[in-house]
């Protein structure tokens, strides 16, 4: 070995010596200090919505710092949660977004079911094709649909335009493509031996689904459960674009539309109502989070 | 189902042979309809609508009238149209490559920290996902407010000067990319932190005995290793950043002078509130192509991914 060669390994043996612990403790501190930063970023919405909600209107605009509350008050609260409007967009959003769940997960298990496993002429396919429907974003979908439905209107006289519970026929096109191309990955990782040895023992296949596998892919059902609730309670453009009066509105429309009059805002009112709204999303996945990410991370969800 | 089986069994010839094509003729079937109520809702709700636009734009503003490509040739001679162009293309592929690179530094920040503190950590960085777009861009929206924005009062006490986020074109557009990058990065960074995590130990440390230090462990271990992930993340969000409307809608409405409007918004503008539908369905179908081009580069990612596997 040359002398060179032997420089350099001592070199590398002085640099590495009582190093690592060092080095892995700097890392740390460091990884600590940027996610500070970076929650610090991620968080400061919410917060400050929180922040606003408990202020008074003339707090809000007096020339304090904004990012404390002097005197908090829960008057936003009370006076959005004892108006019957805002009660309305609650109960609208919970109705079409529970319907839209139940309509989801029936249409979906069904169909991943039989995609995964009973196969059909064109079912490879036709799973691609749900992939690629889901692809498809409700932006490209609107118009189209709300010509299709003032059409239906003037042939047979159903007002489709206008009413909260059209959004239940509309949010599955958003819903049903990812819930089942969710559901087929789940269902196809089920291992074949199940359904075999139940097919031996005599089960139907309509057995064979209820009693293996919607068991057996449990939280696969609860993960796209969450998302379609997520979906359709936040979705913005449909329910802009096809509901009007005030009674007909779902909450992410209602508060931009009925709480912004004009040029007044009214933000303390606006944040509660925010923050109240976006509580059940929340508070699902604060209960649920491990399924929530298993769900992200499987579909691959839109983002 | 147990009496065909048994069925089998007995006549084992010719007979049991029609009755499993017959078996398998009735599986098809009731598989079939299985599908069936997917099948409608996809046909009656995502395939029809999206041909039917395509036959919309080629009407005239009456919608009485064919009129082949006048909606086009009408666009193209228009200068906002360009202006939309740019913009869409500017915001999306700008708000991606942000969300990708903010959400790759979290994850490997958030992979550097113990096991049992990452899950506390994960929780808190998601929650910008969570909450409904339109909810959470109100909260952005009242920071941005030109007379009373918490913003400006940091900046102001930071001794810099005001700016006016949303009433200047150029922080417009910076302030529509922030709050989808802000919305958006906490699902790329649960993506690439699962990539992570599949990233085999031993490399490192065979990268560490080799004398590699952290960057050269980023660039030549963890980017190939994850590069699938990174692709398919990147591609979807690109699909959906690129068709995105509520963020727009709600914090600009296009505005100041339509410097902020994406395809979605301006399509929304002309169809819906200025009634010349076939207009605004021709200015949604330019989304299409590039949604054509991500969807074959995810589906051949994904069977790519599949084969691996």
């Amino acid at each position: 070995m040359t002398a060179a060669a032997e420089a350099t390994a001592g070199r590398i043996g002085r640099v590495r010596y009582g190093s690592i612990s060092r080095g892995r403790r700097k890392a740390l501190f460091w990884s600590y200090f940027f996610l500070i930063l970076f929650v610090i970023f991620f968080l400061a919405p919410p917060v400050y919505m929180f922040i606003t909600s408990l202020k008074s209107s003339a707090e809000i605009s007096a020339a304090t710092n904004p990012w404390w509350v002097w005197h908090p008050t829960f008057s936003n609260y009370i006076d959005l949660l004892s108006q019957n409007q805002y009660l309305v967009f609650f109960r609208n959003s919970a109705v079409v977004s529970i319907c839209v769940v139940a309509i989801t997960m029936v249409i979906s298990i069904l169909a991943a079911f039989s995609l995964a496993r009973m196969r059909f002429w064109g079912s490879a396919t036709l799973a691609t094709g749900v992939f690629l429907t889901y692809l498809i974003p409700a932006e490209l979908l609107f118009i189209p649909l709300f010509k299709t439905f003032a059409f239906i209107h003037d042939k047979t006289g159903i007002e489709l335009i206008n009413h909260w519970w059209v959004l239940i026929i509309l949010y599955p096109t958003l819903t049903v493509p990812f819930a089942t191309w969710l559901m087929i990955g789940y269902f196809s990782s089920i291992p074949k031996e199940l359904d075999e040895a139940a097919l031996i023992d005599g089960a139907g296949y309509i057995q064979m689904l209820t009693r293996i596998f919607i068991p057996v892919a449990i939280p696969g059902i609860i993960a796209a459960m969450i998302f379609t609730f997520t979906v359709s309670w936040a979705n913005f453009i449909y329910p802009l674009a096809f509901t009007t009066s005030a009674d007909q509105l779902v909450l992410p429309v209602g508060i931009v539309t009925t709480l912004i009059r004009g040029d007044v805002y009214a933000w303390g009112q606006i944040m509660t109502g925010a923050l109240l709204g976006a509580a059940p999303p929340l508070i699902i996945y604060a209960f649920l989070m491990d399924y929530y990410i298993s769900g992200l991370t499987a579909g691959a969800t839109k983002g | 189902m147990a009496d065909v089986v048994a069925r089998d069994l007995r006549f084992p010839a010719r007979r049991g042979q029609v009755s499993l094509q017959k078996f398998a003729r009735r599986k098809s079937a009731i598989a079939f309809y299985m599908a069936l109520p997917l099948i409608l809702v996809v046909a009656c709700l995502v395939i029809y609508p999206a041909l039917y636009s395509v036959h919309l734009a080629t009407l005239n503003k009456s919608m009485t009238k064919f009129v082949g490509f006048g909606n086009f040739e009408f666009l193209f001679r228009r200068n906002t149209f360009w202006m939309v162009v740019e913009q869409s293309v500017m915001f999306a592929v700008t708000a991606v490559i942000f969300k990708a690179v903010v959400g790759f530094v979290v994850a490997h920040f958030v992979h550097n920290l113990p096991a049992q503190g990452q899950r506390k950590w994960r929780g808190m960085l998601l929650i910008p996902w969570v909450i409904p777009p339109a909810m959470s861009t109100l909260a952005w929206l009242w920071l941005f407010d030109p007379s009373y924005s918490a913003f400006n009062w940091i900046l102001v006490h930071l001794g810099l000067p005001q700016v006016a986020w949303l009433g200047n074109p150029y922080w417009a557009r910076f302030c529509v990319i922030l709050v989808n990058v802000w919305v958006g990065s906490p699902f790329f960074m649960i993506m690439y932190l699962a990539a992570l995590k599949s990233v085999p130990e031993q490399l490192h440390e065979a990268a560490a005995i080799d004398g590699a230090n952290w960057f050269q462990k980023i660039w030549y271990i963890n980017l190939p290793m994850m590069r699938n992930i990174i692709q398919i993340t990147a591609l979807f969000s690109q699909i959906v950043t690129f068709a995105n409307c509520d963020i727009v809608k709600i914090l600009t409405n296009g505005g100041p002078v339509d410097q902020t409007h994406v395809f979605a918004t301006w399509a929304f503008t002309l169809a819906i509130w200025g009634n010349d539908i076939p207009l605004g369905a021709s200015v949604a179908l330019f989304m299409a192509p590039i949604l054509a081009i991500a969807a074959f580069f995810i589906l051949r990612n994904v069977n790519r991914r599949g084969n691996e596997a």
